[in-house]
């Protein structure tokens, strides 16, 4: 294992504190491990906050700020985070308006955050949860523990985040937040595995000429292994999968070309236009793009595309000032 | 030392010692983090063990930490049947087969409520769900707490086993459909492995 790192145990810390001395606009807690607005709480702000397992950066802590998350609270690489940093994250953010908690699903994510809402309601802090589950790539179905939370959550944070940096209350908020994610889906391709620090050795083994389709963020094998091929090609399975489920035809759609880590720009670009191509092609408008590495899986390479069907309401939110590490418009 | 704190210091010592291959398991079909997240938090339910306590409150203080300190989905898990174990337990001084077919049976209905899993969904239930039933039959059948706990960990091992050509339903494994089969389930296999540190405590 050859990464950039002082140890594995400290990967999380140290990224931390390199957070925390970059940006001063943020207030980090690496022990505790919260990243937290320099302003909250917010007075009569509903705060919004998220939280996972680490290795997605800038995903969340790098969506910190004015316009998106009050706060974020790490785990361990790939691991969601436990109840009492989600609680400590929680009483830092409130302002009294209620706190929204975005959720990616899975297992452990949302028994984390279920316990730390029940702690916090216990202390008078009104919780709402949102939980995000835009992978197509896994069947919805009683025979899966449900769609997994991807490249939507960047989606659902911001548009959540714009609504209510603008004074929405907390139910308002959590239903803008819901409409994202159901109107989002993903679909995600690996060229490589990656390797969590702790376990030292890739998460899976692909041959020089295979991909996998259908992974998630986590370097989990896909529900498929396939021939490698062309950008164009990994596009069009992308984005029929995605069409399959939620057609895409005359929609104005928000789209994310999503590096997994390990993509250098100039391959997200072109994969960025086969999907233009493809979009047009089928009938969609672009309403707003994003290309770059914002909901990664550690250097592993590959990329996901993210779709949602915007309304005018949505893209007004979209569009607002939003001022984090990660994503900055606007102001 | 009660058998309640011998069996948290001896459960630790056995999950540190397997951790590579629970984290083996876990990346076929997770994400291959079981064994350190579950290294983790055993360290801090040993850090958190209250000194001369009775049993049950040694389990709900080992519970709380695995909650606190694991992360993942084993974290809330493994807490919720430590503390509904510990909580059945009560003020109980000394551990009998009664009181611990007690004690398991709640942590079962702890960890399904909290998951929602069932048998044959590839999860840890694989394992305790017919530990549990082992271990009530064998105290039905006349036998002591060692003989108890010895049928429970002989079929939380058969549980885990058992598991291999299972389609999972729940948890991350889940999202490889039939890609899932011919892997043993890590929770499956830790749960057997907590069961043998408790035979082999109380034998």
């Amino acid at each position: 294992m050859r990464k950039l790192i002082n140890a594995p145990a400290d990967v999380v810390t140290d990224a931390l504190r390199g957070l925390a001395a970059a940006h001063p606009s943020l207030r980090v807690d690496p022990e505790a491990g919260t990243v937290v607005r320099a302003d909250a709480p917010r007075a009569g702000k509903v705060a919004l906050v998220s939280g996972g397992g680490s290795g997605h950066e800038p995903l969340h802590a790098g969506f910190v700020g004015p316009g998106m998350l009050d706060a974020a609270c790490p785990g361990a690489v790939f691991t969601s985070p436990v109840p009492d940093q989600i609680l400590a994250a929680t009483t830092a953010v409130d302002g009294g308006a209620g706190v929204l908690h975005i959720v990616k699903n899975y297992t452990g994510d949302v028994l984390n955050f279920r316990m730390a809402a029940e702690l916090a309601e216990d202390e008078d802090i009104e919780v709402a949860s949102v939980v995000v589950d835009d992978d197509v790539a896994v069947e919805d179905s009683t025979y899966t523990a449900g769609r997994r939370g991807t490249g939507a959550t960047l989606f659902v944070e911001k548009v959540a985040g714009a609504r209510a940096e603008e004074g929405a209350d907390l139910t308002a908020v959590a239903d803008v937040a819901r409409e994202v994610n159901e109107r989002s889906r993903s679909f995600g391709v690996a060229l490589s595995p990656c390797t969590v620090p702790a376990a030292g050795r890739p998460t899976f083994e692909l041959g020089e000429d295979e991909i996998e389709l259908g992974i998630g963020i986590h370097g989990e094998p896909g529900r498929e292994r396939a021939k490698a091929a062309t950008a164009r090609e990994i596009v069009d399975a992308a984005l029929t999968a995605i069409d399959a489920d939620m057609p895409l035809a005359g929609q104005e759609l928000l789209v994310l070309v999503n590096g997994m880590g390990g993509t250098p720009l100039i391959e997200q670009y072109i994969a960025y236009a086969a999907a233009a191509e493809w979009l047009a092609g089928h009938g969609a408008t672009v309403a707003r793009p994003l290309v770059g590495g914002y909901v990664t899986s550690l250097e592993m390479a590959g990329v996901m595309i993210t779709v949602c069907r915007t309304t005018p309401e949505l893209l007004r939110l979209w569009d607002a000032p939003v001022d984090t590490p990660a994503l900055r418009w606007g102001r | 030392m009660s058998a309640a704190e011998r069996w948290v210091r001896t459960a630790a010592e056995r999950v540190a010692a397997d951790a590579e291959r629970l984290t083996r398991l876990d990346a076929a079909i997770g994400d291959g983090d079981h064994g350190h997240n579950l290294e983790r938090g055993f360290t801090a339910a040993v850090a958190a063990l209250p000194g001369d306590a009775p049993p049950g409150k040694v389990l709900v203080a080992a519970g709380r930490a695995l909650v606190s300190k694991t992360g993942g989905a084993s974290g809330p898990l493994y807490g919720t049947a430590l503390r509904r174990a510990g909580k059945a337990l009560g003020d109980t001084a000394e551990i009998d087969a009664a009181a611990l077919a007690t004690a398991l049976r709640a942590a079962l209905d702890g960890v399904t409520e909290l998951g929602r899993a069932a048998q044959g969904d590839k999860t840890m239930v694989d394992a305790l769900a017919p530990a549990v039933a082992a271990f009530e039959q064998a105290r039905d059948d006349g036998g002591d707490l060692a003989a108890c706990a010895r049928a429970a960990a002989d079929a939380a091992e058969r549980g885990a086993e058992a598991t291999v050509p299972l389609q999972a339903h729940k948890g991350r494994a889940s999202y490889l459909g039939e890609r899932s089969k011919g892997h043993m389930d890590p929770g499956a296999a830790s749960t057997a492995l907590l069961l043998r540190a408790l035979a082999d405590t109380v034998s």
